[in-house]
């Protein structure tokens, strides 16, 4: 637990260090994640203790999501003016973002 | 509040134990009326968590950087969770393999639609650029699209809300709308939920098949990398 935890803080920092270094436009976590899962291709299995982990800390990911989420209360007088943008926008654009999505996978898929 | 109280309180707020243990209390009684409600999507407990902390927050007149000073340490847990998606992505790997080019065009092509549609529409009805910005990775998980958010000048705490929503509307209207499409195979619906509606529709993805859900999760973490590629590029053209 302790060792695999220190394991993705590693693979963070390597992500972090290396974004700021080369100026990358991805977040340093997302880095760090493409690195480990190239890591665990080279090896070819996941160590038990990294499922445990990993597992323990997606379980809960929504909870992650709440001390940000929480900012809206900052953002109350913006979200009061734009509501209307925001709503038509977020449902059009991910019911769009769906069908497209689902229509070009099967039409390459059938490719194949 | 009595003089008393708010003395109490106003000592407890300096210290970081109250905004960490309100984090979990309020996600813990959020999660169990989700679990009361049948798991029903729109009983979202990331939006019941924040609605009651907002609404303690307010009533006691605690400002929101005071709470973030105990919640940062849940929040910092973003990172190495990116980091841990690395795994089950790995799961994935001999499917990935094999469906490799079909889901790489569908990932670049529902990239970009979600950026460009969202921006597209939002604008058109009078959003402000700050807006915009903060819509752009609205498709992405959030520790992501915050990243995301972040660095092309939008508000990540914003980001974050715009993220929540689109996860439920995503989960709300996902399988429906796939339905009318007549797509059978669950590798594709659950990519694009996935690609759509990242973690939200992830779980609603499972709730299909055990490979819609996998894929949702694959498609999850894939849109999260070649979005964050895509999104400076395409908001340097858009705006």
């Amino acid at each position: 637990m302790l060792a695999s935890l220190t394991l993705l803080l590693v693979f963070q920092l390597i992500g972090e260090t290396v974004v700021q270094w080369l100026r990358l436009p991805v977040p340093g976590p997302v880095l760090g994640m493409l690195l480990l899962f190239a890591a665990l291709v080279l090896r070819g299995e996941v160590p038990t203790a990294l499922r445990d982990t990993a597992n323990g800390l997606l379980q809960h990911l929504s909870l992650l999501f709440v001390p940000a989420g929480a900012g809206v209360m900052t953002h109350l007088g913006l979200l009061a003016t734009a509501w209307l943008p925001i709503t038509v926008a977020i449902l059009l654009s991910t019911a769009v973002t769906l069908l497209v999505t689902a229509f070009v996978m099967r039409a390459a898929a059938r490719q194949r | 509040m009595n003089p008393e109280l708010r003395e109490l309180w106003v000592y407890l707020s300096t210290s970081p134990l109250l905004g960490l243990t309100l984090t979990l209390l309020a996600y813990q009684l959020a999660y169990a009326v989700y679990v009361k409600l049948g798991s029903h999507p729109l009983a979202n407990p990331v939006a019941i968590a924040v609605a009651l902390i907002v609404a303690i927050l307010t009533f006691t007149g605690t400002p929101y950087a005071v709470y973030f000073e105990g919640a940062q340490f849940v929040h910092f847990l973003l990172g190495p969770a990116t980091v841990a998606l690395a795994v089950p992505l790995y799961a994935q790997w001999p499917r990935l393999k094999k469906l490799f080019g079909a889901s790489m065009l569908a990932l670049v092509t529902g990239s970009v639609v979600s950026v460009v549609s969202v921006w597209l529409i939002a604008e058109a009805f009078g959003a402000s650029d700050q807006v915009l910005r903060s819509l752009a990775p609205k498709s992405v998980t959030s520790p992501i699209g915050m990243g995301i958010s972040e660095k092309i000048g939008g508000l990540p705490s914003l980001t974050a809300v715009l993220i929540m929503l689109t996860g439920i509307v995503g989960a709300v209207i996902g399988p429906a709308l796939l339905k009318t499409t007549g797509t059978q195979d669950d590798a594709i619906r659950g990519f694009a939920i996935g690609m759509s509606a990242h973690g939200i529709g992830t779980a609603r993805a499972f709730q299909i098949s055990e490979t819609a859900g996998a894929f949702s999760a694959l498609a999850m973490g894939l849109n999260g990398v070649i979005t964050s590629i895509v999104v400076p590029v395409l908001v340097h053209g858009l705006a």
